[in-house]
C-alpha cells in the first residue's frame, strides 16, 4: 500500500469504524460478555461437568451435524436454483424468484408446523417415505429437513449476483477451447463461484446452528437423539439452570465463532485471487 | 484451410427479421478476412455460427472442405478471441494459455513447451505469473490470442478484438496481429465495425448489412468501387450530392459527373464523394469545367494534422472536404467565404437517396 491515506470522495473513515466498533459492541458483544460472566459462578470442574454430559454431547452432535448436512444441502440446491433464475427467462420466473425468499419471510414455527405436517406418518411425503422405510418426522434427518429449508435463500442470493456477473463470453471461450460442459464447470465457473458458494454456506450454516422455532415440532425433541443445543439451553433455563444455560452456551458460542473465522478467512484466500488488480 | 459458408441463416425471434438471411461467402486460406459493417449488421452471428457457438437454421459451413455445420463446437477445433477478452479470471496468464491444452489432454512436458512457445510469440514471457486482473487491457488480449492460438487452431475467429481498447492500444494491437499472422499464416475472420481496421489488416473485406452480403472484395474494390449505395455510404465518410440525368452526365446543380451506363433521361441520381475527393482553390481562380461548383465556408473544422471543410454547395447540399495542414494554410480561406471546389473523383448511382 504506497497511499495509506488515498483521498476518498466520501470522507469519514474514522467517524464510521468508530461507530461500527461502538454499534457491533452494544448490540453483540456487551450481551455476549454477560453471558461469559455469567458462567463465572461456577467452578471449572462444574462448568465441564454440564458442558460434557452425554445429553450435551449428542446435542452438539446433532446441532452441528444437522446444521452442515443442511448447508451442504442448500449449497447444491442453492447453486441450480440461482443458475436457473440467472440463466434462463421462462414463465413463472417471478414466483420462482419469490418463492425462494419465503423461508425468511415465515415465521419459523409456521414452516415447522408444516413440515411435521407433511412428513409424519400419515402426511403427504410420510406416508410414502414411511412405506419405504424412511422416518423423517422426529429423527435426525427430520431436524435436517428443516434446517434446510429455512436455509435456502442464503446460498441462492449470494451466488445469483455473481453468476450475473459471469459472462457467457468465458463459458464459450472455454467450449472453443474444446472444454466439455463438467470441464467447464469444474474448471471455470466452480472456482469463480466458489467464494460465494463458501459465504452462501457460512449463513446457511450459521443461521442453521441457531434456528429454533421449526426444529422444536419437526425434531420430537428426545434427550441424546433428536435434541439440538438451543433446546437444550432452553430446558435448562425452565429448570432455572441459569449457569447450566450460559455454560453450553458459551461451548456453542465458542464452536460457531471459531467455525465463522475459519470460513471468512478461507473467503479472503479464494477471493484475493480473483480480486486482483493492475499494480496489486 | 478456408471457410466457406453456404447460405448461411439464422432467426432469433419466430416472425422476426433474420440476424443472418442466407449469407454466402469465402474466406480465402492464409488470409485475414474482415466482416465490416454497422452494429445489428448480423457479423458476430455469423462468427459465433462459423465457431460452432450457434445452430444455423439453413445453410453449411465448410472449414478446410469439410462440412461442420453440425460439429459440436468442442471438436471444430476453431479458436476463438472475443471483445470481452472472456480470460478465465481465477487463473494464472500461463494457466489460462494451458487451459485448452489440459482439456485436450496434452502431455505435461508439451504443455509447458507450447505455454511458453506461446507467451513468447505476444511478448508476455515475463507476466506468466499474473492473473489476468492484473495486466493491462492490451495485455489481456494478448493472453486471450495466446490462449486461441495454442490449441493450433485450423482458423482463427476474432470477434471485435479490438474493440474495447483505446485508439493508441489498438493500432499498436492493428500493427501486432498482422506481424502474427505474417508468421502463423492462419486463415482469420475479423469481426469489426471499424472500417480502418478492416481495410488496413485484412486482404479480404465481407461488408454486411442487416443480415446480407452487401459487397466482397479486396479492400481496394471495396474502397474504389463500392457496389451500392450502401457500401459507398459506410466506407469513407463520405458527401451525397442529388441531381438528375441531363444530357448523359449526373448534373448536380452547376456540377457534373459521368453517370452510370444505365441511366436514362431525367431520372434522379445521387453522388458519393469521399473528404479528400474534392479540391479546393480561391474563388474565380483559374477556367471552370463541369467538375467544379462554387461553395461557401459554412464552418472550418481543425483536426490535427487536416482541416475539415463545410461547404454548401448553390443546389443546397453540403459537403464537407478535409484538406492538409499545409494545404489549408496556403489556401487561407476563412469561414463565410466563397471557394472553388473541383470534384476530381464520385461514386454515382441512379435513383432517389434516403438516409
Amino acid at each position: 500500500m504506497s497511499h495509506p491515506t488515498r483521498h476518498r470522495v466520501l470522507p469519514g473513515f474514522r467517524l464510521s469504524l468508530g461507530f461500527s466498533w461502538f454499534y457491533l459492541g452494544l448490540i453483540v458483544l456487551i450481551p455476549l460478555s454477560s453471558l461469559f460472566l455469567r458462567t463465572f459462578s461456577l467452578s471449572w470442574e462444574e462448568f465441564w461437568g454440564t458442558v460434557t454430559t452425554p445429553r450435551a454431547l449428542a446435542a452438539y452432535r446433532l446441532s452441528f451435524g444437522a446444521s452442515l448436512a443442511a448447508a451442504l444441502a442448500n449449497v447444491v440446491f442453492g447453486l441450480l436454483v440461482a443458475w436457473v433464475l440467472v440463466r434462463y427467462r421462462f414463465p413463472g420466473r417471478d414466483v420462482l424468484e419469490s418463492l425462494v425468499d419465503l423461508p425468511f419471510a415465515l415465521p419459523t414455527a409456521v414452516a415447522g408446523l408444516t413440515l411435521t405436517t407433511l412428513f409424519s406418518a400419515k402426511g403427504w411425503y410420510g406416508q410414502y417415505l414411511e412405506a419405504l422405510g424412511l422416518k423423517v418426522a422426529y429423527t435426525s434427518v427430520g431436524v435436517a429437513i428443516a434446517l434446510t429449508f429455512i436455509g435456502l435463500p442464503f446460498v441462492v442470493r449470494t451466488v445469483q449476483p455473481v453468476l450475473e456477473d459471469i459472462d457467457v463470453d468465458v463459458e464459450e471461450a472455454a467450449a472453443t477451447l474444446g472444454s466439455s460442459p463438467w470441464q467447464t464447470f469444474r474448471r471455470v465457473l466452480f472456482p469463480a463461484l466458489f467464494p460465494a458458494l463458501l459465504s452462501g454456506f457460512t449463513l446457511a450454516f450459521a443461521r442453521a446452528l441457531g434456528e429454533y422455532g421449526s426444529v422444536v415440532f419437526i425434531s420430537g425433541n428426545m434427550p441424546l437423539r433428536t435434541e439440538i443445543v438451543p433446546l437444550l439451553i432452553i430446558t435448562r433455563l425452565e429448570q432455572y439452570d441459569y449457569a447450566g444455560a450460559t455454560a453450553i452456551a458459551i461451548v456453542m458460542l465458542g464452536a460457531s465463532f471459531s467455525l465463522l473465522l475459519a470460513v471468512n478467512l478461507l473467503h479472503r484466500w479464494s477471493q484475493r485471487r480473483l480480486e486482483a488488480r493492475p499494480g496489486a | 484451410m478456408s471457410i466457406v459458408v453456404e447460405q448461411l441463416a439464422r432467426r432469433f425471434n419466430r416472425g422476426g427479421s433474420p440476424a443472418v438471411s442466407r449469407v454466402s461467402f469465402q474466406a480465402p486460406e492464409g488470409a485475414i478476412t474482415s466482416l465490416l459493417g454497422p452494429s445489428g449488421a448480423g457479423k458476430s452471428t455469423l462468427l459465433r455460427l462459423i465457431a460452432g457457438l450457434e445452430i444455423p437454421d439453413e445453410g453449411r459451413v465448410l472449414i478446410d472442405g469439410v462440412d461442420s455445420t453440425q460439429m459440436p463446437v468442442q471438436q471444430r477445433g476453431v479458436g476463438v478471441v472475443f471483445q470481452s477478452y472472456a480470460l478465465f479470471k481465477h487463473l494464472t496468464v500461463r494457466q489460462n494459455v494451458a487451459f485448452g491444452l489440459e482439456v485436450r489432454r496434452v502431455p505435461k512436458a508439451e504443455r509447458e513447451a507450447r505455454v511458453e512457445e506461446m507467451l513468447r510469440m505476444v511478448q508476455l514471457e515475463h507476466l506468466g505469473g499474473r492473473y489476468p486482473g492484473q495486466l493491462s487491457g492490451g495485455q489481456r488480449q494478448r493472453v486471450a490470442f495466446a490462449r486461441a492460438l495454442a490449441i493450433r487452431p485450423r482458423v482463427l475467429l476474432l470477434d471485435e478484438p479490438f474493440g474495447a481498447l483505446d485508439t493508441r492500444v489498438r493500432e499498436e494491437l492493428r500493427e501486432w496481429l498482422h506481424a502474427l499472422h505474417e508468421r502463423t499464416r492462419l486463415t482469420t475472420l475479423l469481426v469489426t465495425h471499424d472500417q480502418q481496421e478492416a481495410l488496413e489488416i485484412s486482404q479480404h473485406v465481407v461488408v454486411l448489412s442487416e443480415g446480407c452480403v452487401a459487397q466482397a472484395g479486396s479492400p481496394a474494390d471495396i474502397y474504389d468501387r463500392p457496389a451500392s449505395p450502401f457500401v459507398a455510404s459506410f466506407i469513407g465518410g463520405a458527401s451525397v450530392l442529388r441531381g438528375h440525368v441531363q444530357a448523359g452526365r449526373a448534373a448536380m446543380g452547376a456540377l457534373s459527373v459521368t453517370a452510370p451506363a444505365a441511366a436514362r433521361e431525367g431520372e434522379p441520381v445521387h453522388a458519393f464523394v469521399r473528404p479528400h475527393d474534392i479540391k479546393l482553390a480561391k474563388a474565380f481562380a483559374g477556367a471552370a469545367s463541369a467538375s467544379t461548383t462554387t461553395g461557401r465556408v459554412e464552418r472550418l473544422k481543425p483536426v490535427g494534422g487536416y482541416v475539415k471543410v463545410f461547404l454548401r454547395l448553390p443546389s443546397g447540399d453540403e459537403v464537407t472536404v478535409e484538406v492538409p495542414r499545409s494545404e489549408f494554410d496556403a489556401l487561407g480561406v476563412a469561414e463565410g467565404d466563397s471557394v472553388r471546389a473541383d470534384v476530381r473523383s464520385a461514386t454515382v448511382f441512379v435513383g432517389d437517396y434516403s438516409i
